[in-house]
């Protein structure tokens, strides 16, 4: 609120409010910066992580336009990435300008494919996620970067899913994340472009953010997700240890039931998410019974989608997509009661699912 | 050879699963079970199921959209599975993990 008083101005202006609000956002990008392991003119704000991937996707696309404007991906990346790369490939009516990598069973990039997919002349781009923030496997980012750096290849990296949560990557051409992720409000996505990293953005020169946008940032709500970021900064390892421990307890959990499906990788995961799919369950039916008993879960059943398609990434890994529970654990600052609230979801879950089931007349199955 | 058909057309997921399986429980090992489905989850969901239930899908095909109705939207485009049942266990699920998956398009 003090912020929202203090930083009203155009932070542009020569007047006294105007540096003031400029004073602040500089605050918010230096704290950001010194958090990600760069350095501040390299922090542009855009309105929301999936604005701060496609913008750093265009500008990667736009700087290597005399090399080509093919673009490679993961085929469980955010879909911000592969719906404009499928669009761009539309429009040019040429599918080999966009190439989705596959990855295995538990969600990991295929490498060898990958090398192949970027040694394609007139690769400009390959986009790589440091990890799935549906299902919680990380990828190889060092050995893609080493790859992408041994073809000439900009790696962009959506770190959305880690920021805050997860070691911040250091493998990276240009990086996006969401303030989200750490606990910070809506709208703030950072992104950033070291001066390394050839990268233009289309379109006429702009003036905001280092001319890596024409959205001015909202000086309050940067302010906010640079606080956020600095608690959950201070509180990261403690609080992953937390997340792994319930994570841990709850996937033995989700085992136990009749015909589950757990997916992503046991180990080499995020701490904090959690995705297993039910044979004979009714995805949307099962949300809704769990939020009766008090839980919110996601899910990315088809039925749950607004386009009744099911989850991109469960697809890609061969997941079973019905019946399908997605957990994504608060921070300690925002749940302090969790543990007892998993107890509480461990108990009730098998009845959850068995009064869904039998919704279905699929008990005996 | 046992052979029995199910036609899911029209049911969204989970429900062509769920007559999958229930065509399938009690059938000798060796039942070929065709199921015809239109919903897009069940292209994913049928061969998750046969893994899960440790049954073998021997083929799935797309077959055309052959209506000749005068509504423009009336899609009858929809996927022929073949499953073969093996021996039944009654709760055979499982994870599995790490077997490779090629590009899918380079």
């Amino acid at each position: 609120m003090a912020a929202l008083d203090a930083g009203w101005a155009d932070p542009r202006r020569l007047y006294t409010e105007a540096r003031r609000a400029r004073a602040l956002l500089d605050q918010a990008r230096e704290l950001l910066a010194d958090g990600l392991g760069v350095r501040p003119p390299e922090v542009s704000f855009l309105p929301g992580g999936p604005a701060a991937l496609r913008a750093g996707l265009e500008g990667l696309m736009y700087a290597g336009r005399r090399r080509g404007a093919r673009m490679v991906a993961t085929a469980v990346e955010h879909s911000a990435i592969l719906t404009t790369g499928r669009y761009h490939a539309a429009q040019a009516d040429n599918p080999l300008l966009f190439a989705e990598v596959g990855v295995d069973r538990v969600g990991r990039l295929d490498l060898p494919a990958f090398e192949d997919a970027i040694s394609i002349p007139g690769t400009v781009l390959a986009a790589v996620q440091s990890a799935n923030g549906e299902i919680g496997t990380r990828q190889p980012l060092e050995q893609a970067h080493e790859l992408c750096r041994t073809h000439g290849i900009p790696l962009l990296v959506d770190a959305i899913a880690s920021l805050g949560r997860d070691p911040t990557p250091v493998n990276f051409d240009v990086m996006a994340g969401d303030a989200r992720s750490w606990g910070g409000p809506a709208g703030l996505g950072v992104l950033v472009v070291p001066e390394r990293t050839r990268w233009r953005r289309p379109g006429p020169a702009s003036d905001v953010e280092q001319g890596r946008t024409d959205v001015e940032p909202v000086v309050a709500v940067a302010l906010a997700a640079a606080e956020a970021w600095r608690q959950t900064w201070a509180n990261r390892v403690d609080e992953a240890a937390r997340s792994s421990a319930i994570i841990a307890r709850l996937r033995a959990a989700a085992a136990d039931l009749h015909d589950v499906d757990v997916v992503g990788d046991a180990d080499d995961r995020l701490p904090h998410v959690l995705t297993f799919s039910l044979l004979y369950v009714d995805g949307e039916a099962l949300v809704i019974e769990l939020d009766r008993r008090g839980f919110a879960v996601g899910s990315g059943s088809a039925c749950t989608s607004s386009t009744l398609e099911p989850s991109h990434v469960l697809a890609a890994i061969g997941a079973l997509t019905h019946g399908n529970v997605r957990i994504t654990l608060p921070l300690n600052a925002i749940a302090p009661t969790l543990d007892a609230d998993v107890d509480r979801f461990i108990t009730e879950l098998p009845d959850a699912v068995a009064v869904v089931r039998a919704q279905l007349g699929a008990s005996g199955l | 050879m046992n052979e029995i058909e199910v036609d899911a057309r029209g049911l969204r997921c989970p429900l062509p699963v769920i007559r999958l399986a229930a065509a399938a429980q009690g059938t000798p090992a060796g039942t070929r079970i065709t199921v015809l489905t239109s919903d897009p989850a069940a292209r994913h969901d049928i061969p998750a199921w046969c893994r899960m239930r440790n049954h073998e899908l021997i083929e799935i095909t797309q077959e055309p959209d052959t209506a000749e109705s005068d509504t423009a939207e009336s899609d009858t485009a929809y996927l022929r599975f073949v499953v073969v049942i093996r021996s039944q266990s009654s709760n055979a699920a499982g994870g599995g993990s790490g077997s490779a998956r090629s590009s899918r398009a380079t």
